[in-house]
């Protein structure tokens, strides 16, 4: 039949004009933001953007400066640390939430309520919590203990793991509840196969279980792994970065270099450091899950 | 058990002679108070209780007089109740020059929620309804940007969005605010209704087609209305993270409409006057108050929203 074909913009035009937004969204403000700042954060940009090419001279002054240094030392402890605890923790409460007991959904829901809560109201509570003069630490030295010292928040040598004791008590419910529905998709033969042999449980679960779990465990540390890097607002409510600065985070010093310090090339040089850091995180996983397979979403 | 199952077939073909032979039926029981059960439940409760005790402890601090807490410990439940620090919270707490309490910051995150979750899913359930049911050349391509963009931090675009806002004239009102969690709140909602609408099964969709029914018309008669469900777990994820999100407030908003979390914070870490415990945690249960109750009410619900939009992080 010789109809005219209509032309190949106006075929499903409707569809077209309801994805602008999401077109928007995903070109401006994603892509054409991050291009953005990377570009920018290879200029003297100070109290507003300016395009003076200076090369890598933001970054040398952020490598040079401490405290952007004390925020990588502590992203990286607090990093390290709450990925190990959150996944060892997550996977221990999902493994013991899973031997088919009574109350499941009463346990379940009062390990994942924190994780409703946002960071501000966490730290807030933990600096209330880690008070030394009414806090756990006055509490355990008026049971009699008078030499016991817990003051996380006013000592800066360990204050760092006063905000991961809350980081863990507000995140570990959503490993929990990824472990538990990785636990659950395990079929239930393999383990009539292991009670056949005689395999303990807990060889069952460390050689068996936890292998099949793979998708489930990286997709898990996946978001661990992302969400430190953002960590922000939990330390500004909790410490404010203090004492002094010994509890400073990258996210942190972005946003005083961008809107406290008028120093914009920086918040943009360490904001770029920042997005290098979840590239280094995220593709290795991309690649994994959807690399090798061809076109998941095609 | 699949041996046993047979058995017990064939058992009851048999007929009930050979019944007796067998003993009791069922399951086992089990002793209730086993030496697995003891450190199973054991290890439970411990971990609830410390799960639960600092929401116990806010509750004790907000309904004790100062006194009381300079002198107590802050386990011990309040010997005299008082709800002043409530009522001080939320009625006269002072930020800055602002002494109207709370209730500024409450009524402000409940203005800037609500239409935040509206536009956001309204746009991210049409999108997602663009990329199931029509596809466009191109669609996929976008939609990859979307989601590789939800694991970018939120650092690396908070100056250029300012620039947009400022060029549009809205940085720093609540518009802007609303515009910006739209936009973060797109990639994972687009995914959450693009994975459900690819479920609905694709007859019904062409048989609307065959009846003439548009873009528009397919999507508010069939798909809305099958849909409700995905709705409630879209509502219940976006109320929680934009009431809960403090960066985009902080960034995008002047002190006069701070959202709740911002002016909470304002209100307990501020370096001025005797700090008072008290109102402090009173003002931080009202702050959680409310995804508290969205969470409590919504059950499971909420455990499939974040096992859906669990890559938000």
């Amino acid at each position: 039949m010789p109809s005219a074909r209509p032309s190949q913009l106006f075929r499903n035009l409707n569809a077209k004009i309801a994805s602008i937004p999401m077109i928007l969204t995903a070109v401006v403000v994603f892509l054409g933001g991050t291009i953005w700042t990377v570009v920018y954060s290879f200029t003297n940009s100070k109290l507003l953007p300016r395009m003076r090419w200076v090369g890598f001279d933001q970054y040398e002054r952020l490598w040079d400066t401490n405290r952007w240094l004390i925020s990588i030392e502590n992203l990286a402890i607090f990093g390290v640390l709450s990925l190990i605890f959150s996944m060892v923790i997550g996977f221990l409460l999902a493994a013991l939430l899973d031997q088919k007991i009574r109350f499941e959904d009463t346990f379940r829901t009062i390990f994942l309520y924190p994780f409703a809560l946002s960071f501000i109201v966490t730290g807030l509570i933990w600096q209330w919590l880690l008070n030394p003069d009414f806090g756990v630490q006055s509490v355990v030295r008026s049971l009699g203990f008078d030499g016991f010292n817990f003051d996380p928040l006013y000592n800066a040598d360990i204050v760092i793991y006063g905000i991961l004791i809350a980081a863990l008590w507000q995140g570990t419910g959503l490993v929990m509840c990824l472990m538990l529905a990785g636990l659950r998709g395990i079929d239930e033969d393999i383990w009539k196969a292991a009670r056949i042999d005689g395999i303990p449980m807990w060889k069952t679960y460390l050689f068996i279980v936890i292998p099949m779990m793979r998708p489930v465990l990286i997709t898990a540390l996946v978001i661990v792994a992302t969400g430190i890097v953002k960590v922000y607002d939990l330390v500004v409510a909790q410490t404010g970065g203090g004492p002094g600065i010994a509890s400073e985070v990258p996210a942190k010093y972005v946003y005083d270099m961008m809107f406290l310090s008028q120093n914009l090339g920086q918040g943009f040089a360490a904001s770029t450091m920042m997005l290098l850091t979840v590239i280094i995180v995220v593709v290795p996983w991309a690649y994994l899950e959807f690399g090798g397979k061809g076109k998941r979403h095609g | 058990m699949a041996e046993a199952g047979l058995i017990d077939h064939t058992d009851a073909a048999a007929g009930s002679h050979s019944r007796a032979l067998e003993g009791p039926r069922g399951a086992r029981p089990r002793r209730v108070l086993s030496r697995r059960n003891i450190i199973l439940y054991g290890t439970l409760f411990v971990v609830a209780v410390y799960y639960l005790l600092p929401l116990y402890v806010m509750i004790v601090t907000s309904l004790k007089g100062m006194p009381e807490i300079r002198l107590g410990n802050v386990f011990s439940p309040p010997v005299e109740i008082t709800f002043e620090p409530w009522v001080k919270a939320w009625a006269t707490a002072c930020t800055g020059l602002n002494c109207d309490g709370l209730s500024r910051g409450f009524w402000n995150s409940v203005r800037i929620t609500i239409p935040s979750v509206v536009l956001s899913i309204a746009i991210a359930s049409v999108n997602g309804y663009a990329l199931a049911n029509w596809r466009f050349k191109g669609a996929n391509l976008f939609f990859t940007i979307l989601i590789v963009g939800a694991f970018i931090p939120y650092q690396v675009m908070l100056y250029p969005i300012v620039i947009i806002l400022r060029e549009m004239g809205i940085y720093g009102t609540l518009t802007g605010l609303v515009l910006v969690h739209s936009v973060f709140g797109m990639p994972i909602l687009t995914l959450l209704f693009r994975n459900y609408f690819t479920s609905v099964p694709e007859e019904l969709f062409k048989a609307a087609r065959v009846d003439g029914a548009g873009f528009w018309g397919i999507y508010f008669k069939i798909m809305l209305p099958m849909s409700l469900p995905i709705f409630v777990v879209a509502m219940i994820l976006q109320v929680t993270g934009i009431w809960n999100d403090f960066l985009f407030g902080v960034v995008y908003t002047k002190p006069d409409i701070y959202p709740m979390t911002v002016q909470l914070n304002n209100i307990v870490n501020s370096v001025q006057g005797v700090k008072e415990y008290n109102v402090n945690m009173a003002a931080t249960l009202l702050t959680g108050l409310v995804p508290l109750v969205v969470y409590f009410v919504s059950g499971k619900l909420f455990v499939r929203g974040i096992a859906a939009g669990a890559v938000k992080g």
